[in-house]
């Protein structure tokens, strides 16, 4: 996956930015009150932004979803910038766990972990928000949300293969 | 009251006149891409002593509005940054910001000192010089489009430690200011010191929690807590020496999350409406008569200092890496002083202890507040002649012509 780079602007918000294999370098300035600067780096000038397109959280939602980037990644970022030391990851399910096609209660990661899945990914479809019910499947993908220990823990459990 | 009193009517009249006065400035300085912060100053200087119209009833009216302004001042300084952010940006941002004082705060101190001037008069010039307008300069990264640019947060970074340094700074005056034997001045700046940081740990490690109990959901409690809130800290800390505007500013390093986003746009317009009486009054104490004798001394010293914080944007960003036309901009950048120049002379001209600091910084904060805007929207005309005279020269010189 590209590299972000995440710049904090202390009073502002923060920069988020990378290098497009076009050679151009494109970045997102996050307010704090919401708002959301679209940003294209100058060609020549490479530390100068050249562009701007200033847009509210609305329009910017929209850009993204027209870019069809997952936005269940930017919403997190406004959380995570709120709550520090919150993270995300997206943890595949083999076809070897123990827990492919076992509901999500069954794995008690929130209980052991503290971590919770927020999505389940399976192909171009996803499951957001998953009940003690859903179903994992092998090769779902799931986005998890906790803090840094307990995401290597959740990785561990879901990865556990069949005894 | 049904009938108002005459005192009141001539109040009304007087202050009604003054912001309708304000507002016109305001919208000229707009027009003309200025900062509105040296035409406030100017109104004022017209409308005090020995100004064109001198005022009467409003001036205990303004004055009090002054004080408040600098209360909400620095209280919305401090709702900018949250405690997460000022210890990030003076991990990163240490060495930046003690280059930044040391060029920036030694020209004023010399300068006061050469003037034959009291040492805390040459302290609180150094203190002049020392800091730049974030107001103003903010104002700028966002007109300039220069928000996203990677030598921004080089410049914030200087902002914020020059903020912390403040905080440390204020209660030093203070206390060196009461004066008395050296034992009750290191009582009392130790005093004001150690309640700035208790106050700083409480604003880093429970900032969450404070800002959990001030929140309400209705605006009108919230705008009550936090203006309650603030005047009473800041009292309390003018109480113990350690200057109101520091405890307003601790107050709102203290919230963040929820509370800090709703209280900065409740308090906005509050802070819009009193700081502008603020300056005013600056303008207002100072004679117009006495500004033209320090001219001379305000130029050079503005010229020194917009120069030193160059040196300071140029060395701090070419240490992160940023490359000429970013360094020029830095520096360029961070020459703007205003609203806390003002405060500090304010502070100054309250104690009394010399007659010319508040004409030499009306001067030099005019200069450069309307100066350092303008010299920052030239950094990139410059480095652009800069780069295409270096391209030619590599043209000419085939060997530099193979390195790229």
């Amino acid at each position: 996956m590209t590299e972000i780079a995440e710049t904090p602007l202390p009073g502002v918000g923060v920069r988020h930015d990378f290098a497009c294999d076009s050679n151009r370098r494109v970045g997102v300035v996050s307010h704090h009150s919401g708002r959301r600067d679209l940003i294209l780096y100058d060609r020549d000038d490479p530390d100068r932004v050249a562009e701007t397109v200033s847009m509210s959280s609305d329009e910017a939602r929209t850009l993204g979803a027209l870019l069809g980037g997952p936005s269940i990644v930017e919403r997190f970022d406004d959380l995570r910038q709120q709550i520090v030391g919150l993270e995300i990851a997206w943890l595949p399910i083999s076809s070897r766990s123990r827990l492919a096609g076992r509901p999500l209660g069954e794995s008690e990661l929130r209980t052991r972990t503290g971590v919770s899945i927020v999505a389940l990914l399976r192909g171009e479809t996803a499951i957001p928000a998953p009940g003690p019910d859903d179903v994992m499947r092998a090769h779902d993908v799931a986005v998890v949300v906790g803090t840094d220990d307990g995401i290597d823990e959740a990785a561990r459990i879901l990865s556990a293969p069949s005894s | 009251m049904i009938a108002a009193s005459s005192g009141m009517a001539g109040l009304f009249v007087e202050l009604g006149c003054i912001l309708l006065g304000v507002a016109l400035l305001g919208r000229l300085a707009t027009r003309w891409g200025l900062p509105s912060v040296p035409l406030y100053l100017v109104a004022g200087l017209l409308i005090g002593d020995g100004g064109v119209v001198p005022i009467v009833p409003a001036r205990d009216f303004i004055q009090t509005g002054a004080e408040i302004g600098v209360i909400l001042l620095l209280l919305l300084l401090g709702l900018e940054y949250s405690g997460d952010e000022l210890m990030g940006a003076l991990r990163t941002g240490l060495p930046a910001g003690g280059v930044d004082l040391v060029l920036n705060f030694t020209p004023g101190l010399l300068a006061g000192v050469l003037l034959g001037w009291d040492v805390r008069a040459a302290l609180l010039l150094g203190g002049i010089t020392y800091i730049s307008s974030s107001g103003i300069i903010a104002q700028l990264l966002g007109d300039l489009g220069n928000l996203g640019n990677r030598e921004t947060p080089v410049i914030l970074a200087i902002l914020v430690t020059e903020d912390l340094v403040m905080a440390l700074y204020l209660p030093l005056m203070a206390g060196l200011l009461i004066g008395g034997s050296a034992v009750t001045i290191v009582l009392e700046i130790g005093v004001a010191l150690a309640v700035v940081a208790v106050a700083l740990a409480i604003a880093v490690f429970f900032g969450h929690r404070v800002s959990k109990l001030v929140f309400s959901r209705s605006n009108e409690h919230l705008l009550l807590t936090l203006l309650g809130l603030a005047l009473l800290v800041a009292g309390l800390a003018e109480q113990v020496q350690a200057s109101a505007a520091v405890g307003a500013f601790l107050v709102g390093i203290a919230l963040s999350g929820p509370a800090e986003h709703a209280a900065r746009q409740l308090l906005m317009p509050l802070k819009d409406l009193f700081a502008a009486l603020f300056f005013v009054f600056f303008g207002l104490q100072v004679d117009p008569g006495t500004l033209p004798p320090m001219l001379a001394v305000a130029a050079l010293l503005a010229v020194l200092t917009a120069a030193t914080k160059v040196a300071t944007g140029w060395w701090s960003s070419g240490r992160a890496g940023i490359s000429t036309p970013g360094r020029l901009r830095a520096g360029f950048t961070l020459i703007a002083r205003g609203e806390f120049s003002i405060v500090i002379a304010g502070i100054a001209v309250a104690e009394g202890i010399e007659s010319d600091i508040g004409p030499l910084a009306a001067a030099y904060v005019l200069m450069l507040a309307i100066g350092g805007p303008l010299a920052a929207k030239t950094a990139d005309p410059l480095s652009r002649r800069l780069v295409s005279r270096e391209r030619r020269r590599q043209v000419d010189s085939p060997v530099s012509r193979a390195d790229t």
